[in-house]
């Protein structure tokens, strides 16, 4: 197998607060191919956030990255240069945000950001790069790019700052796309069309897609892969075909209980994940889900569980996942520990 | 834009006529009459009653006021009692002394100000930061006055580089004592602005490298200096804008005191003179003038707005302003 686009490995990022460090990711790894889609999922403080920004090296001040490597088609960003990490940043890795409205300076015209931003990273002209972000405009279905290519962020609706942003990412020719909840803040009918461009344009273009979300059902549809994570870790990580047929950590069980379904005759109260995550100044010790798992024993708040490969290419951090022991969803915790 | 800008030139009418009533009220107000003033008290009386005639003192205020107005409306801003001379001309030779020095102080403390304002976002809570403020806290809070008195202290007086007072000419003395004239009064007049420039512009930039849009442009990998001098300041420029346009209308109000202290030859060592000695027209006329000028670079202030944020223009455009 070639290279793969992207190798997080054992990534560690702590937030040095006053009141203490926060490990916000703590010990995540994983690959993304070229071409291939990877979704994070999680709850709001899960790190899904944070790892993407460690991925490209741009977090708050009081964030750092103390451990681990991040490889980007085999080369190490950790020990990029500025140079060399301005143009990963604008050229290789796109970065999508939740918010495209404000992702856009509001005071330059969105033609003169597209431009810029390629002639940042490439050698081109004026006109050549126009002429290319008028191309890459149309490819991503907005009507009259030329007369929008003059048009400032406020202009336009959310899902065309959107579009815009991923014409962005189209011109620059990145390798590798990372989208953070790219459709939260766009209207439903119009999450579907984002969505779907994004896949398209992947395949064209054999782009690797980082794809962070809370939405289970974006992971079905556009994800090979999917990472579950909680408070910090990596607590499940398989091919999404895997992880729909056999889910096996008991928080990816909680978080499939807890979608609500559409049928009609279903009146049953919506299933939730009780308690809250823990205070990720305090994590590291036990098991972070033990407060809230319904499988819990005394082990869980004693050690950290391993990651453990229980099949090939299912990795699940669990006491009671692991090659001898496997725990049945819905059953009673057989194992005594 | 063009309809926005004829809008804004109506309202400025209603703002002048105010003026122009408020000042011709307040100088009459003001103790003692330009008669007194200019002949002294021991004067015999019938004569200056005699003159009070002539200058029209003893008509009604209400007809005194009606040809202040009309004598505007045909550009005739009285005569200056004292100086013998129209109010138009003694302003015109008055005004670009005045200009010359409130312009060049602001264009200094732009300069300074908002670099330092620049410097003190990008660097916000560091040592820099905290010296900087204090250095802005202090211009801001300095009594004119005081800095003029300690500039001439440790410039003149100490060191003796600079001349306490007056104005050189070009032609006669030369540009190098042309500018040592100006340098301290200049100085004096830019420290208020320069520190409220340096605030505003830290915490208007510190708010703009916050947003989003500014983190989007990093994760762009636009360089650094592109990301603070040119996205970060033209977010952030609107409201310095407005405090530039309103500090330089200070500026040439606020120049009535450095001038005074370093007698510098511009309106406002004339109007202090002119309340000396109650002349009513030159009063008036400069009062105007000053009003004028904070009216038009309010104006300037609102249409730079639009040419900067877009969105403002297309605010308008729809019928809002």
């Amino acid at each position: 197998m070639s290279e793969p686009i992207l190798k997080v490995d054992n990534l560690k990022t702590y937030f040095f607060l006053a009141s203490g460090t926060a490990k916000a990711v703590d010990g995540v790894s994983f690959t993304l191919d070229k071409g291939e889609t990877l979704g994070i999922v999680g709850e709001s403080g899960s790190g899904k956030s944070v790892t993407a920004k460690s991925i490209i090296r741009l977090l708050e001040a009081v964030g750092r990255i103390v451990d681990g490597s991040i490889l980007f088609e085999g080369k190490d960003v950790l020990k990029m240069d500025n140079k060399e990490l301005m143009d990963y940043r604008g050229r290789d890795a796109s970065m999508i945000f939740q918010d495209p409205m404000t992702s856009l300076d509001p005071v330059f015209k969105i033609g003169y950001q597209m431009v810029e931003n390629m002639r940042a990273h490439q050698d081109i002209s004026r006109e050549e790069a126009k002429k290319t972000c008028i191309q890459a405009l149309r490819a991503v279905g907005i009507p009259q790019p030329e007369v929008r290519f003059d048009s400032y962020a406020f202009e336009l609706s959310g899902g065309m700052c959107q579009r815009v942003i991923i014409a962005m990412a189209l011109c620059s020719g990145a390798k590798l796309i990372i989208a953070d909840e790219p459709t939260t803040a766009l209207d439903v009918t119009v999450q579907a069309q984002v969505l779907k461009l994004l896949k398209q344009l992947q395949e064209q273009n054999d782009m690797a897609l980082l794809l962070i979300t809370h939405n289970l059902g974006v992971v079905w549809e556009m994800c090979d892969k999917v990472m579950v994570m909680y408070a910090g870790k990596n607590v499940e990580y398989t091919t999404t075909g895997r992880l729909y047929e056999k889910p096996l950590h008991p928080y990816t069980w909680g978080l499939l209980d807890s979608m609500p379904s559409l049928s009609l005759d279903s009146k049953e109260e919506l299933k939730t994940i009780k308690g809250t995550p823990p205070d990720l100044r305090l994590t590291g010790t036990c098991c972070n889900f033990y407060n809230r798992c319904p499988y819990v024993k005394p082990i869980c708040r004693q050690c950290v569980p391993e990651q453990v490969e229980v099949e090939p290419g299912h990795f699940v951090s669990c006491h009671f996942q692991t090659k001898e022991k496997r725990l049945t969803r819905g059953e009673v915790n057989p194992y005594e520990e | 834009m063009v309809k926005t800008i004829l809008k804004r030139l109506l309202q400025v009418v209603p703002t002048l006529l105010i003026v122009i009533t408020i000042t011709f009220v307040v100088t009459r107000m003001i103790p003692g009459d330009p008669v007194t003033a200019m002949v002294g008290e021991d004067f015999d009386a019938s004569k200056m009653e005699e003159l009070r005639e002539q200058m029209g003192l003893n008509d009604s205020l209400l007809v005194q006021y009606g040809r202040y107005v009309n004598g505007i409306l045909h550009g005739d801003f009285g005569q200056s009692y004292y100086f013998h001379q129209s109010a138009l001309s003694m302003i015109a030779s008055r005004l670009p002394n005045t200009l010359l020095l409130s312009v060049l102080s602001l264009i200094i403390a732009i300069a300074v100000g908002m670099i330092f304002g620049i410097i003190s976002a990008q660097r916000q809570s560091t040592m820099w930061d905290y010296v900087l403020t204090v250095l802005s806290l202090f211009g801001i809070s300095a009594p004119v006055f005081w800095v003029a008195i300690m500039l001439v202290l440790l410039f003149s007086v100490n060191l003796g580089w600079l001349p306490t007072y007056g104005m050189a000419s070009i032609q006669a003395d030369g540009m190098v004592e042309f500018l040592r004239h100006l340098c301290l009064p200049c100085l004096c007049l830019s420290i208020i602005p320069m520190g409220t420039f340096m605030r505003i512009t830290r915490s208007s930039m510190i708010e703009a490298l916050g947003s989003n849009s500014v983190r989007a442009l990093r994760t762009r990998g636009i360089s650094e200096r592109a990301v603070v001098w040119k996205h970060a300041l033209k977010n952030a420029l609107p409201p310095i804008l407005t405090v530039i346009g309103m500090q330089f209308a200070g500026c040439f109000a606020g120049a009535v005191l450095t001038e005074n202290i370093f007698s510098w030859p511009g309106m406002g060592t004339m109007i202090q003179s002119a309340i000396d000695s109650r002349d009513y027209s030159l009063i008036q006329a400069t009062v105007l003038v000053i009003a004028l000028a904070f009216v038009v670079i309010n104006l300037v202030t609102d249409i730079v707005y639009m040419i900067i944020n877009p969105k403002v223009a297309a605010g308008a455009e729809k019928g809002g302003m």
